[in-house]
């Protein structure tokens, strides 16, 4: 299959000019949050307006990103009630410090890891990248974080490690959606290893040059672009190394209609709506949706063996 | 209820029934319908014509139940607002969501159920509204009038699997809607199996 694609890096947006605003605010800002620091305030609460200091990455889009009031305001976070706008209404209540990652498993290095130190693992990069809801929707958001890889190199997975299981914190005092039995809390997800070590997939800790609003998984979440959204788990409290393939929740939901992979493809439709095409969030007129999201250069390679009809 | 009393009611609820439309048409031109306008549009117009479908079929209950007898007068208009909302519904869908793709669209009406019931609870209403006039009635006669008329208990159960199979994980809208259709039938069902049971089926 050939699919025409922009160039990984066009020069126009080297650097979004949101995030470079972003950064200058950011070198401003610096000194008054350090004073802030000094005086004794949680960062937890000044996290949502955090400026992070970014590089930029690559895997540009070329496209119109989506207007942050969009990316911020239309989600789903299931945790926070089933209805688009209802996390950006309740998910205040999540709390993102203190936040501690677990990594463990079939890892030489297990380990936690504090949110605060997790930030500075690797330098934070600026990463446009087109999202996919399996419900027939898109939008093009840039990310700020590292490849989740960085991580997985530092903690030196065994050879019997095969998949990578995602877990989502589950606490009904911080989030009102657990509370009904929608999904098999806490929300897993997985990855294949190779997957997760994807130079594309990335753990990602904010958007449009500043730290996660809560409603988008603060402090810290997964990014694959190629696959559809549900896949990129949100708010997300351990990684586990594991031999055998994870169930995700939507996988127990629903078997027949959310596959482990999961990977965007227009041939191959829900069973109860086509995938053939997406509203892009803004756009007026639908428009086709591309093999893997557009990222079959990057990925199609990985599931060269692989009947994606069958492991859809 | 005096004859001008009740105009009065009935333009006043004529006005009501317009209302829904209006907000959404008001939402869309002040982009107030959220990040996916066209999405919230079409369904809300979908919620419309269920909840007005279900107003329609409590028309009987009611009358039967409080013996105000002028309710049923107005049980004509509200159903064919429920096929007005159902029209607009549907060209929703295919004008401002599949913009006119026949392909699409016709391969969403063979290949997914609740497209499938939808279109066809959409089509079961076209005699219904084509023969609510009093002409109509009295050219089919009231026997043969009141058995299409009561296709409308199919219709409503495909628009709420319409609705209920659309949805991806969170049933309980459809459920709501469910139940109060389920009420409604039950109570025709129940008054239908008195009236045959008579005497006989009521123990001391």
């Amino acid at each position: 299959m050939l699919i025409k694609r922009p160039p990984d890096i066009l020069p126009s947006e080297i650097t979004p000019p949101e995030v470079y605003r972003g950064r200058r605010e950011f070198m401003r800002t610096a000194a008054g949050l350090a004073l802030a620091g000094s005086l004794g305030v949680q960062a937890g609460s000044a996290a949502a307006a955090v400026k992070l200091a970014t590089r930029p990455g690559p895997y540009g889009t070329g496209e119109e990103l989506t207007p942050w009031k969009d990316v911020t305001g239309y989600n789903n976070f299931y945790e926070f009630g089933t209805d688009k706008a209802d996390p950006a209404r309740h998910a205040g209540s999540l709390r993102t410090r203190p936040w501690t990652l677990q990594v463990d498993g079939l890892v030489k290095r297990p380990g936690s890891y504090d949110i605060d130190a997790l930030l500075k693992l690797a330098p934070l990069e600026d990463r446009i990248y087109r999202m996919r809801c399996v419900e027939g929707w898109s939008m093009v958001i840039p990310w700020v974080g590292y490849p989740l890889n960085e991580l997985i190199r530092r903690v030196e997975p065994l050879g019997s490690a095969k998949y990578v299981e995602f877990t989502t914190l589950n606490d009904r005092t911080q989030m009102p959606g657990v509370r009904f039995p929608v999904l098999d809390w806490p929300y897993t997800e997985g990855l294949r290893l190779d997957e997760a070590q994807h130079p594309l997939t990335l753990l990602s800790v904010g958007l449009y040059g500043e730290a996660l609003p809560n409603q988008n998984g603060a402090p810290v979440r997964i990014v694959v672009p190629w696959k559809y959204g549900f896949k990129s788990a949100k708010s997300i409290v351990r990684i586990r190394f594991v031999e055998k393939q994870p169930v995700s929740s939507w996988m127990s939901a629903a078997p027949r209609e959310y596959g482990f992979y999961s990977n965007v493809n227009p041939e191959v439709d829900h069973p109860r709506w086509s995938q053939a095409k997406e509203r892009r969030i803004g756009e007026f007129l639908k428009r086709k949706t591309l093999m893997f999201n557009g990222y079959g250069e990057q990925v199609a390679r990985m599931y060269s063996n692989l009947d994606l009809r069958r492991y859809f | 209820m005096s004859p001008r009393r009740f105009t009065t009611l009935k333009a006043t609820l004529f006005v009501l029934c317009l209302g829904p439309l209006a907000s959404l048409v008001y939402g869309l031109l002040a982009d107030t319908l959220g990040a996916n306008p066209i999405e919230a549009l079409t369904r809300g117009l979908g919620d419309w014509t269920l909840r007005l479908l279900l107003i329609t079929l409590a028309v009987t209950p009611l009358r039967r139940l409080s013996g105000l007898n002028w309710l049923l007068r107005l049980r004509r208009m509200l159903g064919l607002f429920t096929f007005f909302y159902a029209a607009l519904h549907l060209t929703s869908y295919v004008w401002l969501d599949q913009f006119f793709d026949w392909a699409a669209i016709w391969k969403d009406i063979v290949k997914r159920p609740f497209i499938t019931v939808g279109f066809t609870a959409f089509l079961l209403l076209i005699p219904l509204a084509a023969t609510s006039s009093n002409a109509m009635i009295k050219r089919l006669g009231g026997r043969l009038w009141q058995a299409l008329h009561r296709t409308v208990y199919a219709i409503a159960v495909f628009a709420v699997l319409h609705y209920w199979w659309m949805v991806k994980k969170d049933i309980t809208q459809p459920a709501i809607y469910a139940a109060v259709l389920a009420l409604l039938l039950g109570l025709r069902l129940y008054w239908a199996l008195q009236r045959r049971g008579g005497a006989v089926a009521t123990p001391g």
